[in-house]
């Protein structure tokens, strides 16, 4: 624990009571009848799987914040995006990214993926099931993690939105979640050189959102605006077409992120998830009022859609840092991310870089802030230029990565819908059916 | 006979509805329309970028009525939906050849 909290000595002292009371067992009856050790082994593991259960609750958010910021003809191919990036994250983490990403020994830059255990007895159980494996169990930790690494290719699929086709999505986005999100989180969370190197981020302003960033980058670099957003060197908005929706998962987003940084601290304690709680709170909240103002004072009016990425600002920013940032030093990383996202939205609009969510400002730009910003307010030991280094070693990894994906599949099966087909939408021209079918179409008058 | 056609503000539909009905006119068409006279669109901001609503949300009322009535219902018409500000909207009156109840296949004003 890295902070100095009020309780920390009660904690210390409960904590190591246990630790006292805590002899070997030797079968798992034994392990299961001692009197604090397996109570607390089953709340840890509990809360880990319940912030399992929340990581995958942000998948929803992501699906409703992607379709409500893009266009009601794109609907159905945002959702099928969403539903498909989960389902693939999940089973290909299973296969070869679990393993891939927490190798244990290894050279601390690429490990090769196998398989996660089909399950266990005997022994086996005993080293799996039970503290010897950690606070939580085997199957805790694996599912945990899984829900965390489809989060990845969910940024990048709300960037590329309204254009990209489904295919080439489909397969960019599996190679960049089953395959590059394990190396370059094996390089922080697996051991490898990063960590070594005293790089720091708790649980993942860099290794999950600005590699989901910068993946997104390469792939709108690659893919163009959507027809019709910059015209004669004019930025011609184009409004998403339910702002409900998007607010609804922006919420709901919130909602998950209690379990993607509460669960990052990998046990139940106390007071440091409660801490992670209040830091996560915090930073979001000041995200979104940083955002409110930012938008007043720089766009003119207070933008609905940039309080909403300003709210996911704050907590990105976060992210990195949830555990070793004080309260008070939360605000300050939530606010500053929340100006950041507003001005990284306009930056990238004027550049005609086109993400229609924000995707890029949102996970890109305040992940690497996050990161360094536990350098600047993180108690305990770590530097800025650690940090640095960490983040930009991992963003560009991200961002060459997905570069060479989507850049192979343009130039193979090509990338982007025909102009007929955005114009007509990727719902009838990718899925051949309507969002919406009792309703008029929208027309853009 | 004469058709009237208004084209009004939304949130006026209650009233000038209520004004036609107290003036005697049975039946009406609404229509949610866009559109624009001489007040042109305005201006939205998404996202810091300015863009041109140039046309503005409107209900089309289209009502039959006798002869009698017609001057009656588009003074209701003009005095329920006036704010004085621009884009009040306007009035279109049009005579009607013929009327037909499709159920008892009565014509002309016994339509109506």
């Amino acid at each position: 624990m890295q902070l100095v909290l009020g309780q920390d000595e009660t904690v210390a002292e409960v904590a190591a009571e246990t630790e006292a009371e805590a002899p070997a067992f030797t079968t798992m009856e034994e392990f299961q009848s001692m009197p604090l050790a397996y109570p607390k082994f089953m709340v840890d593991n509990l809360w880990i799987l319940i912030a399992a259960a929340l990581v995958f609750l942000m998948h929803l958010g992501f699906a409703t914040i992607e379709s409500g910021l893009t266009r009601q003809k794109n609907t159905v191919n945002i959702l099928f995006k969403n539903v498909f990036i989960i389902s693939m994250g999940v089973l290909t983490y299973a296969f070869w990214g679990f393993n891939s990403m927490y190798p244990g020994d290894f050279n601390g830059w690429f490990a090769l993926g196998t398989p996660i255990a089909n399950g266990f007895e005997g022994a086996d159980a005993l080293a799996n099931m039970t503290s010897n494996y950690a606070d939580y169990t085997y199957w805790a930790d694996f599912i945990f993690q899984a829900m965390f690494a489809a989060t990845a290719a969910t940024i990048v699929s709300g960037a590329v939105a309204e254009r990209i086709k489904l295919g080439s999505f489909m397969i960019g986005a599996t190679v960049l979640v089953a395959i590059a999100y394990p190396i370059t989180g094996s390089w922080k969370w697996g051991g490898g050189w990063l960590d070594v190197a005293g790089f720091y981020d708790f649980a993942g302003s860099t290794l999950v959102h600005a590699f989901g960033g910068f993946a997104a980058l390469a792939a709108v670099i690659l893919l163009g605006a959507r027809k019709g957003k910059y015209v004669n060197g004019q930025i011609k908005p184009i409004l998403g077409h339910s702002m409900p929706l998007a607010t609804i998962g922006a919420f709901l987003l919130f909602l998950g992120w209690f379990g993607f940084n509460g669960g990052s601290v990998l046990s139940a304690d106390p007071g440091l998830v409660s801490l992670v709680f209040v830091t996560t709170a915090m930073a979001g909240c000041a995200g979104g009022l940083a955002a409110m103002a930012a938008s007043k004072i720089f766009l003119q009016k207070p933008d609905l859609s940039m309080a909403l990425n300003g709210l996911l600002a704050g907590l990105v920013g976060i992210t990195a840092g949830a555990d070793v940032i004080s309260p008070m030093s939360s605000i300050i990383v939530g606010a500053v991310a929340g100006v950041l996202v507003v001005l990284s939205v306009v930056a990238l609009d004027k550049a005609k870089i086109d993400d229609p969510v924000g995707a890029i400002s949102v996970h890109g730009t305040c992940g690497i802030w996050g990161t360094l910003a536990v350098g600047i307010f993180g108690a305990g030991d770590f530097t800025f230029f650690t940090q640095l280094k960490g983040t930009v070693a991992i963003s560009l990894f991200a961002f060459f990565a997905s570069l060479i994906v989507f850049g192979l599949l343009k130039f193979t099966v090509g990338l982007r819908v025909s102009e007929q087909e955005e114009e007509e939408g990727l719902d009838v021209g990718e899925h051949g059916v309507s969002s919406y079918p009792n309703f008029q179409p929208a027309v853009d008058l | 006979m004469k058709k009237i056609e208004a084209i009004i503000k939304p949130f006026k539909l209650e009233e000038v509805k209520e004004s036609l009905n107290e003036v005697g006119v049975e039946g009406m068409t609404v229509t949610e329309v866009k559109g624009f006279g001489r007040q042109k669109g305005h201006t939205e901001i998404y996202r810091g970028s300015e863009y041109t609503v140039d046309f503005l949300p409107k209900i089309l009322i289209q009502a039959v009525v006798p002869d009698e009535r017609c001057e009656a219902a588009a003074s209701a018409i003009v005095k329920s939906a006036k704010t004085g500000k621009i884009g009040d909207g306007k009035v279109f009156i049009y005579p009607v050849e013929e009327a037909v109840r499709i159920r008892t296949e009565e014509k002309g004003e016994e339509a109506l």
